[in-house]
């Protein structure tokens, strides 16, 4: 048996007062397989270390949480005793890798986090990141990562239905793949992971272990460097029709009343499993190595603890239940074995050929890992990034390029020919597809509808994470608001950079507070979620991305409301308050080449009361459309409703107020709290009373009408047309500017 | 009536199929278990779509070896009607109850989206309440939905109008630019010889209800229910 040198320890990523507190747990030295295994569950991304003291901080309660933190996901009440289910995770150090698997893996991994608390999977969405489309590795791991996640999806018969993609440079070495999941239970019958019951048994069942992905947990705990494309033996197969008969097994095993605990095998694969079930039991499992399937003779207990091979789970059945637990597995042609039993003694112990070979306290393991609190500062460069002066930006000359730039750039232009890729209408619920503000599933059974999004705007994090996260929070909901959905819930999937720096650090801290005070003013609690740190390659690291996938419910279904324009006559309104918004904007960014700035101005209560009005008047039936303004502002807002229908599009005439504002702020300004509704002009007066009656800001506008798209500006008096535009050649360029960039360069 | 819906390890569209059925026309459903050896009791049969053993071989490949598959050559022998959906159709191909193959899809993606479908033959059991030449918008999803017969075969489908509906524009051209895998002669779904044995790429089950936005694929259930109820009277008398 190795020796466990200070070279070993530090091979597996712990430090030298870790392994100290190993020893004082143990009483002992720990042997290489429970070296190992603390090593897993002790990285960064099994235990939290640097970042669960401030995660305490977000709101987790409120009247409808059925499952908060700390389970594979959370639950939410949607009435008629039902629930949602769901969760993001990231897979973004695989998916540099091996972009195919690294995604895919990604897709299964979020899955089986659904289906393991007995919920069916009926909707996914993904949030990327890349480095600019000119560089063709960037376009190698794009087109990787949406295959893989295509793959797997699409295969599983589980609809991909929205999501969002932002291309940056800052994301070249270190691209993000966040995929969130929702699934449907009934509240009554939700799974947890938990080994109760001393003498139940232990069951394994999936695919056979092999020698794949040992060690992910801990590589995607530490930064990259030049040589991490070395690292792809760390990184998962995805076999989705393996998982597929794992769903269908899982669902039926649950149905008869068979089960007191079930968790998936993810990260940490064997290990964290059982200790985490152990440890929320407070009992103890011992596991015998020697029948756990295998896809390869000669693996040693070290491998078979940490291999992270796909789609496996185990179970705790009740006891003289194996049988038919059994017999349910081998109907779906997976491998099952019994593999140990609960015990009493708190202890993890794990067998081999009759052999002890590891054995630790399962909470020691579990949930005693250590917990920093690392110091944090802002860097010496955050005021060089906020400071901008505007005297020396020229105002707009070319309105019309300028929209047409932005309608071009990768991140607003339509991303049809990745959706398309993906299977987004199987389970034949899909009422909003890909493309509107929120994506839209009905819960079959019932008159409801439920409306995810997910959102970050990285950039505004970078200036002002603070700042950053609360309008991440705002946008997301004013996109479910949008959707006739008010939220019910979040779930988040932090992307940040090394902890271990005091700047990265501030970021991090500073985002969760940001989350928390606009999450406790709308209240939404965040029920699940997920921290990926040391996203950084040679000490540069990706902008702080802390992601945010929101939860809507649509009591009505009735109440569904997309973005794009319906009938020439309409009169469009414009809610909210526009300020002079350019830092951090999308239009800084295209036409000025400037990432700087500060993130627009939002103000909760006014952001609060804005949501209630839209709500109030898509349920009152007074709207024909709503969108957000968000990238671009308000001009490729209107562009978006001119052309993103399915199948026809539609002209607007509009003239926008000017008062002290630059031209550019009037037409491309990202300032918060608006949103464009078309109304039927018989509503018109009912919709500027009532948005008056919350206190919102409306002023008419335009009206929906002919093939181009007309935006004047009036400045006393006077009016000036900036952007003339026929709404075919808006379209032709929003939409297929991403295949122009994929096949042009 | 009862329809029974095939599930195959991989089946991914039976439970959409069953809902049409089940919910949308109020008729009975029966999941078949691919080892079920027998039909009996069944007025017609669905293969749906999905990944049947994840398609990882040439899609259908395997499928074309579950027990049930027997069984559901004898019923379409015995002039049941089976109507194979995307997976479905490529299952029938390899099980040689339809003729010719599916190749990879000309963009070598998956692709997800809304399709024009002309009705070339209204005559089949799965078309009678529609017209000769209408026009269907219909979603498709897969990854190998290029058909590829050869040119004996292909002259022999034609001459026999099993050609059922073909890629269209929308308004009604079978042109290349409508053809969204570069099937041969813009081929979508084909019928047997003797008409009760379908297979399409196109999925009828996803457009069923208004609330999804179209309903363009109810009549092809519907043209199903009322052959079935037909050959019922028939029989009666």
């Amino acid at each position: 048996m190795p020796l466990i040198t200070k070279d070993l320890i530090a091979q597996h990523n712990l430090t030298g007062d870790e392994y100290n507190k190993i020893v004082d747990i143990l009483g002992r030295e720990p042997n290489i397989t429970e070296l190992g295994m603390f090593s897993v569950m002790w990285s960064e991304h099994c235990s939290y270390k640097s970042s669960r003291v401030h995660l305490k901080k977000l709101p987790t309660t409120g009247p409808r949480v059925v499952q908060g933190p700390g389970e594979n996901a959370g639950a939410v009440d949607i009435d008629d005793g039902l629930c949602v289910v769901f969760k993001m995770e990231s897979h973004n150090h695989p998916s540099f890798i091996e972009p195919y698997q690294g995604a895919a893996t990604g897709v299964g991994g979020i899955l089986r986090d659904i289906f393991t608390m007995g919920a069916r999977p009926i909707a996914l969405l993904d949030s990327l990141r890349f480095g600019e489309l000119h560089s063709p590795k960037n376009r190698h791991i794009m087109k990787g990562v949406v295959s893989g996640i295509a793959g797997y999806g699409n295969c599983m018969g589980v609809p991909t239905v929205g999501g969002e993609i932002v291309f940056n440079d800052i994301y070249a070495l270190n691209p993000l793949v966040n995929v969130f999941c929702l699934g449907i239970a009934k509240k009554d019958k939700i799974f947890r992971g938990t080994a109760a019951g001393v003498g139940n048994p232990v069951i394994y069942f999936g695919s056979k272990t092999g020698r794949d992905g040992i060690h992910g947990a801990t590589m995607a705990s530490d930064s990259f460097d030049d040589t991490s494309e070395q690292k792809r033996p760390t990184v998962q197969v995805g076999d989705p029709f393996t998982e597929k008969l794992l769903l269908e097994a899982c669902l039926e095993l649950m149905e008869r009343d068979l089960l007191v605990g079930i968790q998936d095998m993810g990260a940490a694969g064997l290990t964290s499993s059982s200790c985490e079930m152990a440890s929320r039991a407070g009992n103890g499992i011992e596991l015998d190595l020697t029948v756990v399937p295998r896809r390869e003779p000669g693996m040693t207990p070290y491998e078979i603890m940490l291999s992270e091979s796909q789609e496996r789970m185990l179970m705790v059945a009740k006891a003289g239940k194996e049988d038919e637990c059994i017999a349910v597995c081998r109907k779906w042609d997976l491998d099952v074995a019994v593999v140990g039993k609960v015990t009493a003694d708190g202890i993890l112990r794990v067998m081999d050929q009759g052999m002890v070979v590891a054995e630790i306290p399962a909470k020691a393991l579990a949930d005693d890992g250590p917990r920093y609190e690392r110091p944090y500062q802002p860097p010496a460069y955050q005021d060089m990034l906020t400071n901008l002066n505007y005297d020396l930006i020229p105002d707009i000359k070319d309105g019309n390029g300028a929209l047409l730039a932005l309608l071009e750039s990768p991140t607003i232009a339509s991303k049809r020919w990745v959706y398309e890729q993906y299977d987004h209408m199987v389970r034949t619920n899909t009422m909003v597809r890909p493309g509107s503000d929120s994506a839209v599933v009905r819960i079959k059974g019932t008159n409801k509808a439920v409306a995810m999004t997910v959102d970050c705007n990285s950039r505004y994090c970078l200036l002002n994470p603070y700042e950053g996260a609360r309008l991440a929070v705002a946008e997301a909901a004013r996109n479910l608001v949008c959707s006739g959905a008010a939220p019910i819930g979040l779930t988040d999937c932090l992307n940040f950079g090394n902890p271990e720096r005091s700047d990265i650090m501030w970021q991090f801290v500073m985002a969760i507070e940001g989350m928390k005070d606009a999450c406790e003013r709308f209240q939404v609690p965040i029920v699940s979620g997920n921290v990926s740190f040391y996203n950084e390659t040679n000490g540069l690291s990706i902008y702080p991305t802390p992601m945010l996938g929101m939860v809507g419910l649509i009591e009505d279904v009735g109440w569904t409301m997309t973005q794009w324009f319906k009938s020439e006559g309409d009169d469009i309104i414009l809610l909210g308050t526009t300020r002079e918004d350019l830092g951090g904007s999308e239009y800084l960014k295209v036409v000025q080449a400037r990432e700087q700035g500060s993130p627009p101005y939002l103000n909760l209560d006014v952001e609060k009361a804005l949501q209630d009005c839209v709500l109030s008047l898509i349920r009152g039936g007074l709207l024909q459309s709503a969108h957000d303004c968000s990238d671009g502002g308000v001009a490729v807002a209107l562009a978006e409703s001119c052309i993103s229908g399915s199948g026809w599009t539609r002209g607007a005439v509009v003239t926008l107020t000017k008062g002290r504002l630059r031209d550019d702020a009037v037409l491309f300004g990202e300032s918060q709290s608006r949103v464009v509704i078309s109304v039927k002009p018989s509503q018109r007066q009912a919709v500027l009373d009532h948005a008056r009656s919350f206190g919102v800001p409306a002023d008419v506008i335009g009206m929906v009408s002919g093939d181009r798209l007309v935006i004047s500006v009036r400045h006393e008096g006077a009016e000036e047309c900036l952007i003339d535009q026929p709404v075919s050649e808006l379209l032709d360029r929003w939409a297929y500017a991403f295949e122009r960039s994929l096949n042009h360069v | 009536m009862n329809i029974g819906v095939v599930v195959f390890p991989g089946s991914n569209c039976d439970h959409d199929c069953a809902h049409v059925v089940k919910d949308v026309l109020g008729h009975d459903v029966t999941m078949v278990w691919h080892k079920e050896a027998s039909l009996a009791g069944l007025d017609a049969i669905i293969l749906p779509g999905g990944f049947s053993y994840g398609d990882y071989l040439r899609t259908g490949a395997i499928a074309r070896f579950s027990p049930v598959m027997q069984a559901v050559k004898q019923f379409a022998g015995d002039g049941g009607l089976v109507f194979g959906i995307c997976n479905g159709f490529q299952i029938l191909l390899e099980a040689g109850l339809l003729l010719g193959a599916m190749l990879r899809n000309r963009s070598l993606h998956f692709v997800c989206k809304d399709v024009y479908v002309r009705i070339e033959n209204a005559a089949t059991p799965f078309t009678c309440v529609l017209k000769p030449g209408q026009i269907l918008r219909i979603p498709i999803a897969h990854a190998d939905g290029s058909y590829y017969t050869d040119p004996v075969t292909l002259a022999g489908l034609q001459a026999n109008a099993q050609v059922t509906f073909r890629y269209c524009t929308a308004d009604g051209k079978a042109v290349p630019e409508a053809n969204p895998n570069g099937s041969l002669d813009n081929i979508a779904g084909i019928c047997n010889a003797e008409g009760n044995v379908l297979g399409m790429m196109p999925h009828p089950e996803r457009c069923v209800e208004a609330l999804l936005g179209r309903e363009d694929g109810r009549a092809i259930f519907q043209s199903m229910i009322m052959s079935l109820e037909r050959k019922k009277l028939a029989a009666a008398r």
